[in-house]
């Protein structure tokens, strides 16, 4: 007998290295990554580097871009708007995180304790979702806002409230796949209880999807903050991106740089976040990655 | 007698991004009207690759890089993507292996089969509907009106496969390439498959082209065979001459795996008798031995067949091996 | 068609949820209607409060206090804003129609134009297009859409003044009803195109991926097999199934899209549901913002509907019509 061709090729390289290969091969990953790093420097970075105070006057309103006080110009009580896009990166960047993380913890349970039971537990679980999922969210949580109060802290529970039904249906679809594997009956039969089997056995098998879609959510969370804010249902109190252009916008047609240079801010941040989630998901699923 | 479809040394390959690996290297085969050529090969050897290259369907970044494909006089690989699709259908059709997703599941049984007729036969839709209400009753389909209305999740495995035949024979064709026919299939509908093709075979003088790994179906279907390995023909002859008396190791191998076939001199042959199994499986693409490829797996290979590229061997009038191995030396051994 | 009373059923339930949910929020809203309404009038006698709290039935427990507001959602009472000094539900039916207005234009331009893009991207996975409909649908997720609306406006108000900015309507009116339709659908443009280009971005990018998906399939093959143009392949063969996700993913976000709506009418002054949701949060009108939650369900759950209906019609595999199915005979799963 002579030597066999090896039927299955290169031995595989363990699975983190050969994802953060896949990562590092996807150029929008890693623009995404370099985006996001900008905006995290900025937003942590910034008040040391530039130590301008984003509440107080330091020029005449509007001053345009490229001005002695203002390299980025001046909103309409002549606040410095780099400070304040400074400033109010923490504000959103926060909420959106907190928001995230909330939406993520209630749809993991709700969809684990669905896709695991399954039947009547599940019928009715889904019926939940399917109710948060048909209302308006941001409507909802106009009126959540409105009727408790605007602060960063309930802005940032009606968000999370409103907004966790995607992650529920992830993690159920995610449940129900693993619920049925051989290594999970094989738990069962050894005498693992139900709490122990959704927390200890699945959920971490779960849990690369899931990353993913808490990433986005921050991503989705920034949005939504910045939709209330525009809307004046923002925390009056603490700047945000989504608050400068609310309360500049009546002065667009003077001003564009007040409503502009924010959007842009959000547009990165939430543009880097999905970069950067897409790069994850496409490395933990080869098979998409031709796409 | 002129084949109807002639394959002469077929090469295709594939573009990894890198290099363009070989798939198909120097495939030849030759097809008669109403018989049956049956090519046979485990899997991944380049059977169906065979067949889409012939219909003109290979695969993204699959190509053909070499060779010819005659249908009635016509080079195929010369014909315009029009003329192509002019033939595609009518001259020369397809069946494919799974009945299940090969059939558009939005689309009714009728507008599948008149679609066909109307594209290549510039019939009226009145006369398309009725001509495949012919060909449901050709292909023995029980309550045909209904079944032209249904769609194909409402119809079973094997009345898919009947309504797939029915498309395919619905402009007559020279040429029908058979891509494992009956793999999805339950065995008793195997048969009325296989008993059909050739009742219509009979009627239409229609060239089959069948690919199996299935030997049964070979000895049951075809008039001459082809045997494929990593790409390469590696024996050809008629249907009695490969069962009979096979001349390539691997075309043994595949016999002592279906034990009841066994015909002639081989039903004797101790050889045969002790394998029961190839060791070892296909090569992936791009791994292929450099002289014989069959060799790292072959009981009977020595150094010559490691070093060297074996000859097309003729062992009788039209039954070749390629091979260092062929029957004579055996009888030897 | 139990499917279809299977699915009305489901919206009602999900609706009087929608009402239970709102009165829910009504008792945890701080202070009750009546303290509010005395708010409004600047004080009253404790004889007078004691009397409308009575008339509000607030004096009754709040099971009894529950039933009560159903029952008055039931004939259609929805409370009485004291801001616009009306009845909420004259209120939002006078700006309905504008919202309606909005977002099936709005939804129409999304799904033709993203579908569009889709199809001819999935058609070259690496080319131009396809970049570009990646490169969009992530601009046109990571937007703000309200934002979005701003720049769009800045651009037309002051640099290419050739569509309105706010409103619905000429402030001047117009003399003839054509000239009337025409100034709504002229002022309709940007607030729609603003709405659309979220939703043509997560069109495009869902109808690419489905295409893809669905170009690969073996239906598709046999269609190629027939020999059919790649016209006909795509838009008579692919098309059809390319688009259940898309129509899937239509109903799931209608909710999304009327909250997109919110922020669009509030840019461009549209006067519709979202423009009114606006006005109510400025003065804390509690029942206008719940009115406007519960007809917005309603909406939704119209659409979902619709859309459901849709489904049936595109996939017959959910049609749900002849359910006589042929048992599968020789069909492996």
């Amino acid at each position: 007998m002579t030597t066999l061709p090896d039927p299955i090729g290169p031995k595989p390289a363990h699975p983190a290295t050969e994802f953060m290969r896949a990562f590092a091969r996807n150029q929008s990953a890693i623009i995404g990554l370099m985006l996001l790093a900008i905006v995290l420097g900025t937003t942590f970075l910034g008040p040391f580097l530039y130590p301008v105070d984003a509440y107080s006057m330091v020029d005449l309103p509007f001053a345009p871009p490229g001005g002695d006080y203002a390299p980025l110009g001046t909103d309409y009580l002549g606040r410095d708007m780099l400070a304040g896009i400074i400033e109010g990166g923490r504000a959103t960047l926060a909420v959106g995180a907190a928001a995230a993380v909330i939406s993520v913890v209630i749809g993991i349970l709700v969809g684990s304790f669905a896709g695991f039971f399954g039947g009547a537990i599940d019928a009715l679980l889904m019926k939940v979702t399917e109710f948060f999922q048909i209302l308006p969210t941001l409507l909802l949580a106009m009126v959540l806002v409105t009727i408790f109060g605007a602060s960063l802290v309930t802005i940032t529970l009606a968000i999370g409230a409103v907004s966790w039904p995607q992650v529920a249906r992830l993690a159920r679809a995610e449940f129900m796949r693993i619920r049925k594997l051989d290594y999970v009956a094989a738990a069962r039969t050894s005498g693992a209880r139900n709490g122990y089997l959704i927390f200890r056995v699945i959920l971490p098998a779960a849990l690369p999807p899931l990353i993913v879609a808490a990433g986005l959510a921050v991503g989705a969370a920034i949005l939504f903050e910045a939709g209330l804010s525009f809307l004046g249902l923002g925390d009056p109190n603490t700047m945000s991106w989504g608050l400068i252009i609310g309360q500049n916008r009546n002065y667009l047609l003077d001003a564009w740089w007040t409503v502009t240079l924010p959007g842009v801010a959000i547009f990165i941040t939430v543009l880097a976040i999905s970069l950067v989630g897409d790069g994850i998901n496409d490395a933990l699923n080869p098979k998409l990655r031709r796409r | 007698m002129q084949p109807i479809l002639e394959i002469k040394n077929l090469q295709v390959g594939v573009d990894t991004g890198k290099s363009v690996q070989s798939v198909l290297d120097g495939v030849s085969l030759q097809l008669f009207p109403g018989k049956t050529l049956g090519v046979v090969g485990e899997s991944g050897c380049g059977k169906s690759m065979t067949a889409l290259a012939t219909m003109g369907l290979l695969p993204d970044r699959f190509s053909v890089t070499g060779g010819s494909i005659i249908l009635a006089g016509e080079d195929l690989l010369a014909a315009k993507p029009s003329r192509l699709r002019q033939l595609r259908g009518n001259a020369l059709s397809m069946i494919f292996q799974e009945p299940m997703t090969a059939l558009n599941p939005v689309l009714t049984v009728e507008r599948q089969i008149t679609e066909v007729i109307e594209l290549h036969q510039k019939k009226s839709s009145a006369e398309a509907r009725e001509i495949a209400l012919e060909m449901l009753r050709a292909v023995q389909i029980p309550g045909p009106e209904e079944r032209l209305i249904a769609y194909p999740h409402e119809l079973s495995g094997g009345m898919r496969q009947r309504v797939m035949i029915a498309i395919a024979l619905a402009c007559r064709p020279k040429v029908i390439i058979a891509d494992e026919p009956t793999t999805a299939l339950d065995v008793t509908v195997q048969a009325q498959i296989f008993r059909l093709l050739r009742d219509l075979q009979m009627q239409t003088e229609t060239a089959i082209m069948l690919i199996t790994h299935d030997l049964g179906a070979v000895a049951e279907m075809a008039d001459d065979v082809a045997v494929l390995y990593a790409g390469k023909c590696v024996e050809s002859g008629t249907v009695e001459a490969i069962l009979g008396a096979p001349a390539h190791p691997y075309t043994r191998g595949l016999m002592s795996c279906t034990p009841r076939l066994r015909l002639g001199a081989a039903a004797n042959d101790p050889q045969a008798e002790g394998l029961g199994e190839i060791p070892g499986m296909v090569p992936p693409l791009g791994r292929f031995p450099k002289a014989c490829r069959f060799a790292p797996r072959c009981a009977l290979a020595d150094a010559r067949c490691h070093a060297e590229q074996p000859p097309l061997v003729d062992t009788a009038p039209g039954h070749s091996a390629l091979c260092w191995k062929t029957s004579p030396e055996k009888a030897v051994a | 068609m139990p499917r279809l009373v299977k699915k009305l059923a489901s919206a009602i339930g999900l609706l009087l949820a929608v009402v239970v949910l709102n009165f829910l929020l009504i008792q945890l809203a701080p202070g009750d209607p009546v303290s509010v309404i005395v708010g409004e009038m600047g004080g009253a006698s404790e004889d007078l409060i004691a009397q409308m709290r009575a008339e509000y039935g607030l004096d009754k427990p709040v099971w009894l206090q529950l039933l009560i507001y159903i029952g008055k959602i039931c004939t259609g009472d929805f409370g009485f804003s004291y801001y616009f000094k009306q009845p909420v539900l004259d209120l939002i039916l006078q700006r309905l129609p504008a919202t309606i207005l909005l977002v099936i234009t709005a939804l129409i331009t999304a799904v033709i134009l993203g579908t569009l893009m889709g199809i001819f991207s999935a058609r070259k996975p690496k080319g131009v297009l396809s970049h570009f409909v990646t490169i969009f649908s992530l601009v046109g997720y990571a937007a703000p859409v309200f934002w979005t609306g701003l720049m769009l406006l800045i651009v037309f108000a002051s640099i290419f003044p050739i569509f309105p900015v706010s409103g619905m309507m000429n402030v001047r009116g117009n003399a003839t009803w054509y000239g009337a339709v025409f100034d709504v659908l002229h002022h309709l443009v940007l607030p729609a195109v603003t709405l659309a280009s979220i939703y043509v971005a997560t069109y495009s990018r869902l109808s690419r991926a489905s295409m893809l998906d669905v170009l690969g399939s073996d239906y598709i093959r046999t269609a190629r097999a027939k020999g059919l143009s790649e016209r006909r392949v795509v838009f008579g063969h692919a098309l059809r199934n390319g688009l259940i996700p898309v129509v899937t993913m239509i109903g799931l976000q209608f909710g999304q899209l009327f909250a997109g709506a919110v922020l669009v009418e509030t840019v461009f002054n549209w006067p519709g549901l979202g423009r009114l949701a606006y006005e109510s949060i400025l003065r804390r009108d509690y029942p206008t913002l719940l009115g406007i939650l519960f007809f917005s369900a309603i909406l939704v759950m119209v659409a979902n509907i619709l859309t459901d209906l849709a489904y049936g019609k595109i996939d017959p595999r959910i049609g749900g019509r002849r359910r006589k199915k042929a048992r599968p005979a020789g069909a492996r799963p």
